[in-house]
């Protein structure tokens, strides 16, 4: 990192991030900070039962009046996020339960009072009359017949059962045929600022105004439509400073339909904000994915086919907007991931469960394929001797075979995955490793080292889209720009800003174009009153989306700046060129700022047939192709892991990134910091484990561990940088991708350093608990094995 | 995650507190540094009526050296023994412990008093006090009393206070020269509670010990007849003589079934003794966790 001051602030720029100036300072303004007079606080009672009939709820009579239940909610519509693909089964998610609980958490009843505190005082006076029913906790059991039902009326627990197969059966001929159960942890996303909603009523414009912490404020407007059956006209969404998102913030939550609900019941503010138990019991819930993968390969290593059955706990519930089979069906068309092989079987199961929805958590679908590919490829290595590099570098996409149509039709769009490996087996030093490998460490600890490589698809548009079905389809993205009088620039977009930058990122964007400092840009975004449409911050688009409309917009300011300009120097345009914040001319030039003082100050010195649209500018913006972007990255892990404690220490950490051109590489190193910090939590720590009722076992930060400073090692970063053919200035999306990787590369690294001891871990986390557990269990089996 | 509703004092002196403590009608609770009682108080797994905060008595911030034992007052803070703003007799054992509680801001507000008083099988002094041998002073309106820590901490969350008694004080005796002293503790990682703790205080010379298992399910557990864990003798070759499969029995004998478990907390054990056989280290971190 250089302190250097950068010499331009466009596309490259790596520019500090000028607002960090307020979110470093505390001076960031969240739904939690809003004050508001005649606020009142929202409090719920849920369902402390996963799976029960509702007798009766029983409000005390002092608090008739501050009490709703789905009694006095009939006007509202459950939430529906129907998927389009063949067989898909509809659930409907009650905002407040009426005959069922389906997961703990589920909400009962809303609680409204002056604080949250006597809120609180108020839910727990209310006494509930629940019969239990057998809770459906294990999405393999809940696939079985006679398995309790979620939704009766089903008569099964599946959402969604689908089935790939190109050519399968040419592989089954292979010399070496490895097969293992793969599984991740349910998680929760633990961003720093949980969910919350403030509504209130503006009588001037008719509106009800909700605040939330939303990626996709478009989205919740049409959610809250659809449910409440009002008008867009009369719906304006506000998501203000986001303290991190992750999917979490990509989802209408029942709790933003109740609280826009009683916000035009009581006709004063009202407030619900998320605590942590909240989050971590009822909501936020992601990934848990399970695998049965087998992988047919030739002795050296070439693989010959993949043949998986993935299932995907999705929870009680479809949800709003990307559906409750997203993340399963993905499986089947990512789990190749950067590999080229010929033959290829994947059957999925979307199984319905009495826990939270599934959500889309940073990665989405991508991490648990990751680690399942990653680890069946180490498991490969071992079986047919060689090293774990031999066998990734033998079926890498090659860069000669780019733009690329994998075994699932996904189109690469540009790339060197081979180098990308090459720099990170250099980065790390892997002879050096393995050395110090086999001398030994004087403390007792085992070294391992782990690979793990993925490509992301990013900015995926309505080609994709429209194939699954779901509410919500990406089509152009459009921002406006407009100068102000002063030769300032504001630009809107319909996305959002949930930690990633885009107020200094999409400033340099436009600074390419029109020059305008990133300090006299603003970006306005956030409020569905003062942007265009959008589907929102999700799937690493923004960048590529955002960014290319706001380019757009720029170039079309910048030709009637230019047309402008070439009036007020007497030259042609023609013989004009837009420079640097500038209209330069035959014989003289003239600012931009000149040109926006004549345009709104001094109309009288315009062309007569000047552009009457003048200096404001709303376009839109497509990719050449919207089949998505593909970054990609190698990463590699040297750990020290201790078999008699199960305590890993991560000793070396190198990542080799691809995401093309990078607008900004101070963020983007923020990005996989930051990615790579959950994708640590992800190998190692977090986990929402469930007992039988369907009880989730973690209700605090106590019981769900994150990874802290001291987990997290600095890792060392190398950029590559591939344009994408297909988009503005070749960028593509990578906020997803340092979450993707580490999960895959710490297990390979841990089972490297285990397999002497005959060790497999093959379960994310990766705890400590179950590092001793199986050792013990190899120590075990081999003294079982001398004694026979 | 808010409280309930309860009403809050703070007495200025000891006196008056104890008289508040005697006379309040439902149930109390002292708050010291509220690190434990905080997020009980939210979580409402405790609706006191009234909480009565104990930091406003300058008694119970003493610290001061009585001929051989440290005595050490209630509301002493883990950052005022990882500091050295406090006395110390036991060759920074005690700074060694603080320093590896929780995380800074917890060390800023969290009392000795009071992780005692709330007795966590998982917190750090609760065991380490008992492996050196430490007392408490307890105080009502009707008199004080000393108690050894083992036997104030009767369970997981449960200590030996009558109604209208208080902690005031911890009396720990000097760790004197020759005297071995290992504490290591395991954690899932830096900071959090821990899965097994070890506390060893060994004399070569007289062939005495006190060990210590801790964060288990219940109270401490300290090991009667620590020679067993040595073959039969404890001498200058303590370390070498540790007898893993010895302490495995001793878990098992205490009811500890799950093999990882034991496996883990005899390790922790066994890295104790070792401790306890090397030099004592100045600033040394006492986590093992990753």
């Amino acid at each position: 990192m250089s302190d250097a001051i950068p010499l331009t602030e466009g596309v490259g720029a790596r520019l500090p991030r000028k607002e960090d100036d307020r979110l470093m300072r505390g001076r960031g303004q969240y739904v939690g900070d809003l004050r508001l007079p005649g606020l009142q606080d929202v409090a719920f009672v849920r369902s402390p039962l996963a799976h029960a009939r509702i007798r009766a709820i029983h409000v005390p009579d002092a608090y008739r009046d501050r009490v709703f239940t789905a009694a006095d909610l009939t006007d509202v519509q459950p939430i529906r996020a129907v998927s389009g693909l063949p067989g898909f089964k509809v659930s409907e998610q009650p905002v407040l339960a009426r005959d069922k609980v389906r997961q703990v958490g589920e909400l009962l009843a809303i609680c409204l009072a002056p604080t949250r505190a006597q809120a609180e005082d108020i839910a727990a006076a209310i006494v509930l009359d629940l019969e239990e029913l057998p809770a459906v906790h294990c999405m393999l059991a809940a696939r079985e017949p006679g398995s309790a039902l979620v939704h009766e009326h089903w008569g099964d627990n599946v959402f969604l059962e689908t089935l790939v197969d190109v050519n399968f059966s040419a592989a089954l001929d292979a010399p070496i045929k490895v097969s293992r159960t793969i599984s991740t942890g349910r998680q929760c996303m633990a961003p720093i600022e949980g969910r919350g909603t403030v509504v209130h009523l503006d009588h001037r414009m008719d509106q009800l105004v909700v605040h939330t912490a939303s990626q996709m404020p478009h989205i919740v407007r049409n959610g809250l439509s659809e449910c409440l059956g009002i008008e867009q006209g009369r719906l304006r969404i506000v998501s203000p400073d986001v303290g991190g998102g992750f999917g979490y913030k990509a989802i209408l939550l029942p709790e933003d339909v109740c609280l826009a609900w009683l916000a035009l019941r009581v006709g004063h503010p009202v407030r619900w904000l998320e605590d942590r138990r909240e989050h971590l019991t009822a909501n936020a819930n992601c990934r848990e994915h399970h695998y049965r993968i087998t992988a047919y390969a030739e002795r050296d290593g070439t693989l010959r086919g993949i043949d998986c059955e993935a299932t995907v706990d999705s929870g009680a519930y479809s949800a709003y907007p990307f559906s409750a089979c997203l993340e399963a069906a993905q499986v089947a068309s990512i789990l190749p991931g950067p590999y080229d092989f010929p033959a290829y079987r994947c059957r999925t199961w979307s199984v319905a469960t009495n826990k939270c929805p599934i959500l889309p958590y940073r990665g989405v679908a991508r991490t648990g394929v990751c680690f399942a590919m990653e680890l069946i490829l180490d498991a490969v290595a071992a079986e047919a001797g060689l090293e774990p590099w031999t066998v990734r570098e033998r079926n890498l996409v090659r860069p000669d075979q780019m733009p690329f149509d994998n075994i699932t039709a996904k189109h690469f769009d540009s790339g060197d995955y081979p180098q990308a490996l090459a720099r990170v087996l250099k980065a790390i030093d892997v002879d050096a490793v393995r050395k110090r490998q086999q001398a030994g460490e004087a403390d007792g600890r085992r070294i391992g080292l782990g690979l793990s490589i993925y490509c992301e698809q990013a900015a995926h548009g309505t080609s994709v889209y429209s194939g699954w079905g779901i509410p919500m389809v990406p089509g152009h993205e459009q921002a406006g720009a407009r100068l102000t009088p002063d030769g300032g620039l504001e630009l809107r977009i319909g996305a959002h800003s949930h930690g990633q930058g885009l107020e200094t990122t999409l400033a340099q964007v436009a600074h390419e174009i029109l020059g305008v400092p990133v300090a006299r840009t603003r970006l306005v975004h956030g409020d569905t009153a003062m942007t265009p449409y959008s589907t929102g911050s999700w799937g690493s688009r923004v960048m590529v989306m955002a960014g290319g409309a706001v380019a757009a917009a720029c170039r079309e300011l910048a030709d009637r700046a230019l047309r402008i300009g070439a009036h007020l120097l007497q030259a042609d345009p023609a013989a004009c060129r837009f420079e640097a914040g500038r209209v330069v001319g035959p014989s003289g030039d003239v600012t931009l700022a000149q040109i926006a003082h004549t345009w709104y100050r001094r109309p009288q010195d315009l062309a007569l047939d000047v552009n009457p649209g003048g200096l404001e500018v709303t376009a839109g913006y497509k990719p050449q192709r919207d089949s998505g972007t593909f970054s990609y990255a190698a990463h590699a892990a040297v750990v020290a892991v201790d078999p008699d404690l199960g305590a890993v220490e991560i000793l070396d950490y190198c990542i080799v990134e691809d995401g093309g051109t990078l607008v900004n590489p101070l963020v983007v190193d923020g990005q996989i910091y930051g990615g790579l910090a959950q994708g640590i939590g992800t190998a190692l720590y977090e986990e929402v484990r469930f007992d039988a009722r369907g009880q989730p076992l973690a209700s605090t930060f106590a019981d769900y561990l994150l990874p802290g400073p001291a987990e997290v090692p600095e890792p060392r970063i190398d950029h590559m940088a591939t344009p994408s053919p297909y988009t503005q200035f070749g960028v593509k999306g990578i906020g997803e991708g340092g979450a993707i990787a580490p999960p895959a590369a710490l297990a390979n690294a841990i089972n490297d350093a285990l397999r002497p001891l005959g060790v497999a871990l093959l379960h994310s986390p990766v705890s400590q608990h179950r590092i001793v557990a199986a050792v013990l269990a190899a120590r075990d089996a081999a003294t079982a094995r001398e004694a026979a | 995650m808010k409280p309930a509703r309860f009403a809050y004092e703070r007495p200025a002196d000891l006196s008056a507190l104890l008289d508040r403590l005697a006379s309040a009608e439902g149930s109390v609770k002292l708050m010291a540094g509220g690190q434990s009682l905080g997020p009980m108080l939210n979580l409402r797994l405790v609706e006191p009526d009234l909480v009565l905060d104990i930091t406003g008595i300058p008694e119970l911030r003493r610290a001061a050296i009585e001929g051989d034992t440290l005595v050490l007052g209630a509301c002493v803070t883990h950052a005022d023994i990882e500091d050295g703003r406090v006395p110390d007799l036991t060759g920074g054992a005690l700074a060694r412990v603080a320093a590896a509680i929780a995380y800074r801001p917890v060390r800023n507000r969290g009392t000795l008093g009071g992780s005692l008083v709330h007795a966590d099988p998982a917190a750090d002094w609760v065991t380490s006090l008992i492996a050196l041998g430490a007392e408490v002073e307890l105080a009502a309106r009707t008199g004080r009393r000393r108690l050894p820590v083992d036997a104030f901490v009767t369970g997981a969350l449960d200590v030996a206070l009558a109604p209208g008694e208080m902690l005031v004080s911890v009396r720990i005796p000097a760790l004197p020269p020759g005297t071995a002293w290992g504490y290591v503790k395991h954690c899932a990682k830096i900071g959090e509670f821990a899965h097994a703790i070890g506390a060893v205080r060994i004399e070569p010379a007289t062939g005495r010990a006190r060990v210590v298992i801790g964060a288990i399910e219940r109270a401490p557990l300290v090991v009667a007849e620590a020679a067993r864990l040595f073959g039969g003798r404890i001498g200058p070759d303590f370390a070498e003589r540790f007898d893993r499969a010895a302490a495995d029995g001793v878990l098992r004998e205490a009811g500890m079934t799950d093999a990882v478990d034991r496996h883990v907390h005899v390790t922790i054990l066994a890295r104790a003794v070792a401790q306890a056989a090397r030099p004592a280290p100045s600033t040394r971190p006492v986590s093992e966790a990753a």
